[in-house]
């Protein structure tokens, strides 16, 4: 499916070829977990892992040596996301792999709110707002390098960062996380609809380079 | 909740208020630790096989 490098840059030496593939093997377990964030399968995860690092290796000579290896698979990694969503439709299955890890356990509140309950009230907002929470939130990422990964402005980000914050926080407070499995045929409409846009390129998001 | 504070038109906007009020302060909220440790569960998982496969395969391509 990748085809061959295009060979019209000098070659690069081979402590270059041994530099990209240590970097790249390195990075691998990163883009799983941003894999893991934008999709709720952990299997889905690892197959656009697995489709990105395919196409990271094929455009080898396209990475600059000494730049961010983590935000050049990231950018690859998210393209491969949209791509594949656009393609699939959204296959959103909640997976119940995430580990049933007790965040806070508010006083006065019956129900403690788990990890789980987190990435599922991640998995039902806006694609786009998802990713810049997942690069800044969990990914420590600057607004400046999500921006540069998402190929848009910092103030957007900030604004996607700060809204998907809101988001989640007013579920959280008003015990609003979805059930396990997203079952609610609205928040796959708005979804759906979502990444139509995107793919459209009429989508704030919309895939980098 | 009471319905009254659900359907009254001061409580929306107070709520709406709020809510752009936190776009703005982007708040560091107690559940935002775990976005972290959520991603970092996942960068210490072992790697599956199917990958490990896939970098050694590109070891191949190079040699």
């Amino acid at each position: 499916m990748s085809g061959k490098p295009k060979k019209d840059r000098p070659a690069r030496s081979a402590a270059d070829k041994a530099a990209f593939k240590r970097e790249l093997t390195e990075v691998v377990p990163h883009l799983r977990a941003f894999a893991r964030g934008l999709c709720g399968r952990a299997d889905m995860a690892d197959d656009l892992v697995q489709e990105a690092l395919l196409k990271a290796w094929a455009a080898q000579d396209r990475f600059e040596p000494g730049t961010s290896m983590r935000a050049w698979t990231f950018v690859i990694l998210r393209n491969v996301y949209l791509t594949d969503m656009r393609r699939n439709r959204f296959r959103g299955e909640y997976d119940e792999g995430v580990a049933e890890r007790i965040l806070t356990a508010p006083a006065g509140q019956e129900e403690p709110i788990h990890l789980s309950d987190l990435h599922r009230a991640l998995l039902t907002l806006p694609a786009e707002r998802r990713e810049a929470l997942l690069l800044v939130g969990a990914g420590g990422f600057s607004y400046e390098e999500a921006a540069e990964i998402c190929g848009c402005a910092v103030g957007t980000i900030k604004s996607r960062v700060g809204r998907a914050r809101a988001t989640i926080a007013s579920m959280i407070e008003e015990g609003k996380v979805p059930e396990r499995t997203l079952e609610d045929p609205s928040a796959h409409r708005a979804i759906l609809q979502e990444l139509d846009e995107v793919a459209a390129g009429n989508g704030v998001t919309e895939p980098n380079r | 909740m009471s319905n009254q504070e659900k359907t009254s038109g001061a409580a929306k906007a107070a709520a709406t208020a709020a809510k752009e009020k936190a776009v703005q302060a982007v708040p560091k909220p107690d559940w935002a630790d775990g976005l972290k440790q959520f991603y970092d569960s996942v960068v210490d998982e072992p790697l599956p096989d199917e990958l490990a496969q896939l970098l050694a395969r590109f070891d191949e391509d190079e040699a």
